[in-house]
């Protein structure tokens, strides 16, 4: 017999119980469908999580204070570590202080925004200190808004934040200089305060925590990530915060931008040898953390990772399922067909052949759920599912698809010798 | 002339063991010539239905020696057999044993897809052989849309369509009314004239007495071995 007639004596036996026939591939569809659906909601979540980040720009550096850094080095081993070159004297007795408590300063920023107009710190591209207030209450005209986050900065740091101004303008070097306190607002913020016309808050002084700051611009919308709304913030310049909101201590973090991604570790490596140098530590004891935004997209990748790979494994499950289902059937198949058989092998079907058409047939009903599973698994991959946003990975559906037409020829393979191995003699004697 | 096309010596078949031994053959010698048309009647019981299957290749004996056309047949394997049954013997069972759901054509065809005999070939072979019983006009028909007497003669037409050395009927008439019965030996009459040689198993004088030569089995031996008067 050839591959056509053994198909169409398999068709043939599939179609005999249609509702049968169709009950089993269900398990083997529901099994292919799941994996791609599970698998692309994994792939999906762990690209939202990609995309929040990269949105960030992936060739951002953020220096912060270690939490975790001992401390504790001497004045004058900071001394030693720091003969002069970027602050003097001033930043020598800085560092000493710096040495005990873990901080980051104005000045390690400066020092770092100085060196990136030499060859010391070729990769960085800007340097934006940010200070941080918080609790700031905006008040205005009688209405009044919780601010989110009240963040002082240079003007580059809307270039390192990716950040634009969609009315108005940005506030300017000598503002920064001069201690003007001039302000930019989200839209959450200028919305509550002067409703939905945000433009008319340009050139209006507004109040926060009593005191007052003109509103220069209004920063372009760049809506909520997860539960954070990314437009509640005010934008300052440091200067200004520091003299009103956040005091003269340590700031919080200085966000740095490398000149392209590729230089991001090479940036990273400039700005480390800068500061090692200030605060008078090596890579074994640093009170400081640099942390790149690659680094924080392959921690969230990895554990990404293993959310799709359980998910898929869960999937994979019942499709395990819908393989016995497809084996169960064609032991009660070749059960009903023992007649059949006999009468096959009577007339000279050799053990291949039997094997051969129940195999088929196995097959053919994996395979027909494989298919119809991959097209709902493809359209099911089209909805939000628990707020994600699946993306189809294409190994999940050649493998779904492979691994049910496997577990068709497996599980068809016992009940399939089992026809074979009948002899002729028991086999039509069979009622 | 040539080997016989069934030589069989001290065959015995044995089920079961100890006390529960039962010698369903019980030391057959038989020789059966080509063109011969022999009838086996017998009692159930009497082992006519064991030596037709190992005469069939479906069973084996427990001993002794069953020669079909020159092979000794317990030295074949597996697949070996699968070719005997295919090309060597046509089986006609008393249930017809047509594959369902399938054409009549396509059940004469089967026979010579297992052994590979390309499409077109199958397709003139089989009708070749469906237009000799008579059903040339029931081609497409389905076994269940056949009176009995056609499904039988849709068997035989699978039977000669590989053109064997034997064909073995057991109790062919046995499911057929009085009219079908007729056809189908009258269908028998035109196959030995033919020179086909023929095995038929029956316990009904009326089918016997068509064969040219009657064995009589009791008890797992032959009883008798009578010519009949019409073939002399």
């Amino acid at each position: 017999m050839n591959a056509g007639e053994v198909l169409r004596v398999a068709w043939q036996g599939v179609t005999v119980n249609k509702p049968r026939s169709v009950l089993t591939t269900l398990g083997i569809l529901i099994g292919v469908a799941a994996v791609i659906i599970l698998v692309a909601v994994g792939t999906g979540s762990s690209k939202a999580v990609q995309d929040q980040i990269s949105r960030l720009g992936s060739n951002t550096l953020t220096v912060t204070a270690s939490s975790t850094a001992a401390g504790g080095r001497g004045g004058a081993a900071g001394g030693l570590f720091f003969p002069g070159g970027g602050g003097g004297g001033d930043t020598t007795s800085q560092n000493a202080t710096q040495s005990r408590t873990p901080e980051i300063t104005m000045e390690d920023a400066r020092a770092i925004a100085e060196a990136s107009e030499t060859d010391e710190a070729s990769a960085v591209l800007g340097v934006a200190p940010v200070v941080s207030a918080s609790s700031v209450t905006a008040a205005y005209d009688g209405a009044s808004h919780s601010v989110g986050t009240f963040t002082g900065s240079t003007p580059a740091y809307l270039l390192i934040d990716n950040s634009v101004v969609a009315e108005g303008r940005s506030f300017t070097d000598s503002e920064y200089t001069a201690h003007r306190r001039v302000a930019l607002v989200g839209t959450s913020v200028a919305e509550d305060l002067v409703g939905s016309d945000v433009s008319d808050i340009i050139g209006e002084q507004v109040s926060f925590n009593g005191i007052t700051f003109e509103v220069v611009g209004v920063l372009e919308a760049k809506g909520s990530a997860g539960p954070q709304d990314q437009d509640d913030r005010v934008i300052a310049p440091a200067t200004a915060v520091q003299d009103t909101l956040a005091g003269y201590g340590p700031i919080g973090s200085i966000e740095i931008k490398a000149t392209s991604a590729d230089t991001v570790d090479l940036a990273q490596s400039q700005v480390e040898t800068i500061l090692d140098g200030r605060h008078g530590v090596t890579a074994a004891d640093r009170d400081y953390d640099v942390q790149n935004a690659s680094s924080i997209l392959d921690a969230a990748t990895s554990s990404n990772r293993t959310f799709t790979v359980l998910l898929g494994a869960v999937a994979a499950i019942s499709l395990l399922v819908g393989g016995i289902g497809v084996m169960n059937i064609m032991l009660v198949t070749v059960t009903e067909r023992t007649r059949e058989i006999g009468i096959r092998k009577a007339i000279g079907a050799r053990r291949g052949d039997i094997v051969g058409q129940f195999l088929a047939e196995a097959v053919l009903l994996s395979l027909f759920g494989g298919a119809v599973g991959v097209v709902v698994g493809l359209v099911g991959s089209h909805f939000t599912i628990v707020g994600v946003q699946p993306v189809v990975a294409p190994y999940s559906v050649v493998l779904a698809f492979g691994v049910a037409v496997v577990i068709g020829l497996v599980f068809g393979l016992y009940p399939a010798n089992r026809a074979a191995s009948l002899r002729p003699i028991d086999a039509m004697r069979y009622e | 002339m040539s080997d016989p096309v069934i030589r069989v010596e001290r065959l015995t078949k044995v089920y079961g063991h100890g006390e529960a031994e039962v010698h369903a053959l019980a030391g057959v010698d038989l020789v059966v010539a080509q063109r011969e048309y022999l009838a086996v009647m017998g009692a159930s019981g009497s082992g006519k239905s064991t030596l037709m299957n190992v005469l069939g290749c479906l069973d084996t004996g427990s001993s002794g020696r069953y020669l079909l056309d020159g092979v000794d047949v317990r030295r074949l394997v597996d697949r070996q057999l699968s070719y005997v049954r295919n090309r060597k013997i046509g089986f006609i069972f008393q249930s017809f044993n047509l594959i369902p759901r399938t054409t009549a054509l396509r059940n004469v065809e089967l026979p010579l897809a297992y052994a590979g005999v390309p499409v077109a070939e199958r397709r003139e072979r089989a009708l070749a052989a469906l237009d000799r019983v008579g059903l040339a006009d029931r081609v497409k028909h389905l076994p269940s849309e056949l009176s009995g007497g056609q499904q039988q003669r849709v068997a035989v037409a699978r039977a000669i369509v590989t053109d064997p050395v034997l064909l073995l009927a057991d109790e062919p008439t046995g499911a057929l009314d009085s009219h079908s019965t007729a056809d189908v030996l009258a269908l028998f009459g035109e196959l030995a004239d033919e020179g086909r040689t023929l095995v038929v198993i029956t316990h009904e004088d009326a089918v016997a007495r068509h064969a040219q030569r009657i064995i009589g089995m009791s008890d797992g031996l032959i009883v008798s071995d009578t010519r009949s008067l019409e073939a002399v």
